[in-house]
């Protein structure tokens, strides 16, 4: 019978990851569209490294941060017993921190593109800044924020390099689709193997079929009013 | 009474301003990229002049070395070129954005009384992709009075529209201010179209006002 675990982790993973990514990348995103401060490229260029670093490297990196005698690693081993690295949470650090720049990207693209003039007539009706950014930007920048919000989740499904450099590969525990395919190459399982890529395959494409779609409907609902 | 007396560096000229508006309809006229839109945002609080001061009614919007009055607490009607509407919300949604939920029954009762006004009942469940240019400036007035707001600002309100709409909405704009009895300050770079609603009309050049006219006497103040 087939094991569905791989299938089900990662998903658990990407879900998560793709939770945080979100919440985080709209924030900043929004917060730099609308601020010029010294530094601003320094930090845009520090958030987008992940996506030219080879993701061993970015591994790597993690590992030195939450190792045993990592700065946060051992932070959390002292203060809280938690170890993160050979750990599911290790696959969804992993996963946040290569996907983040996408939701970024998308996200930063689609709120410079707003017409701030929307956002100051809501101003000058008296609207708060949260009221303008829930009932305006947000809503507006939709479109982009949702699809960084499918890159996010498909990245984050098919992360391989940094979550094995992290969370390693411990059937039951940390074995996510990509690992079921490496490991089971590796091991001669091309049976099991060609299973899982069609699966992932299969998750991918729909995921780009659907956005696709779903982004032509959009363009052409206020077409009008953009043209 | 809305006085404004600003300077604003801009690159390549410095906007130096000395005007008060009484409850009447000021025509701000000059040519693109004289500073109208410059004027109109530092009044609104979307952008901060360097030094100098705004009141409205004695309400202090913008003082030298004060914190400058945040945009939502001014209580303005800005009606912008292009209208603005959200593309997301109905023409409903649209008008009552901005109107307190606290007096919901007299708000339902000015929105309703407004929209009669302008005849845009039959739009009321339309997006504002569906519906024309014309629609959507009537739309966007109600949007804007719908605050209730103590000044009203509108840049080139009627620059999008056909010559016939255009003479409707300037017919309507003198009605409404008839009605409402605040001051409108209007952006132009149409001479015609200055003449036909201003009571005071100023001519921008550069940033600074090259001539002052009073449009019901025809006397020129400056």
């Amino acid at each position: 019978m087939t094991d569905y675990s791989p299938l089900l982790l990662s998903l658990k993973v990407a879900g998560i990851s793709t939770f945080f990514v979100f919440i985080f990348g709209v924030f900043f995103a929004h917060l730099f569209s609308r601020k010029k401060f010294f530094g601003k490229s320094i930090i845009e260029s520090l958030f987008m490294l992940p996506l030219v670093l080879p993701p061993t490297v970015v591994g790597f990196g993690l590992l030195i941060l939450f190792g045993k005698n990592g700065f946060i690693g051992s932070w959390l081993l002292n203060w809280f017993d938690f170890q993160v690295v050979f750990t599911w949470i290790g696959a969804v650090i992993a996963s946040i921190v290569v996907s983040f720049p996408l939701m970024y990207q998308s996200a930063a693209a689609a709120f410079e593109s707003l017409d701030a003039r929307m956002e100051n007539a809501a101003r000058t009706m008296g609207a708060s800044n949260w009221r303008v950014f829930w009932t305006i930007s947000f809503r507006l920048a939709w479109p982009g924020l949702l699809a960084g919000l499918v890159l996010s989740f498909a990245r984050g499904l098919g992360e391989f390099g940094a979550t094995l450099m992290l969370a390693g590969y411990i059937p039951g525990k940390t074995d996510t689709i990509p690992m079921a395919i490496y490991f089971a190459v590796e091991s001669g399982q091309m049976e099991k193997a060609t299973f899982w890529v069609v699966i992932i395959v299969a998750l991918g494409f729909s995921t780009i079929m659907w956005l696709n779609w779903w982004s032509r409907r959009n363009i052409e609902r206020y077409k009008n009013d953009n043209a | 009474m809305l006085e404004v007396q600003i300077k604003k560096k801009l690159p390549h000229f410095l906007v130096d301003i000395n005007l008060t508006v009484e409850d009447e309809i000021l025509v701000l006229v000059g040519p693109s990229g004289s500073g109208k839109t410059t004027i109109l945002n530092a009044i609104a609080g979307l952008d901060h002049p360097d030094d100098g001061r705004i009141t409205l009614n004695g309400n202090i919007f913008f003082c030298d070395n004060e914190k400058p009055l945040p945009t939502q607490q001014r209580n303005i009607g800005y009606l912008f070129q292009d209208y603005a509407l959200f593309p997301h919300m109905t023409v409903e949604k649209n008008i009552a954005y901005g109107v307190k939920k606290m007096n919901a029954i007299e708000a339902e009762k000015r929105i309703e009384r407004l929209v009669n006004t302008l005849g845009i009942n039959h739009l009321l469940s339309k997006y504002p992709h569906q519906i024309s240019g014309g629609e959507k400036q009537r739309v966007a007035l109600a949007r804007a009075l719908a605050t209730e707001p103590s000044l009203l600002l509108l840049d080139e309100p009627l620059s999008a529209l056909d010559s016939r709409t255009r003479l409707e909405c300037q017919e309507e704009l003198q009605r409404l201010h008839a009605t409402w009895k605040t001051p409108f300050i209007i952006v132009t770079h149409d001479m015609q179209e200055a003449e036909k609603l201003g009571d005071k009309i100023i001519f921008l050049e550069s940033g600074l006002i090259t001539k002052t006219v009073d449009n019901r006497s025809g006397k020129m103040i400056c």
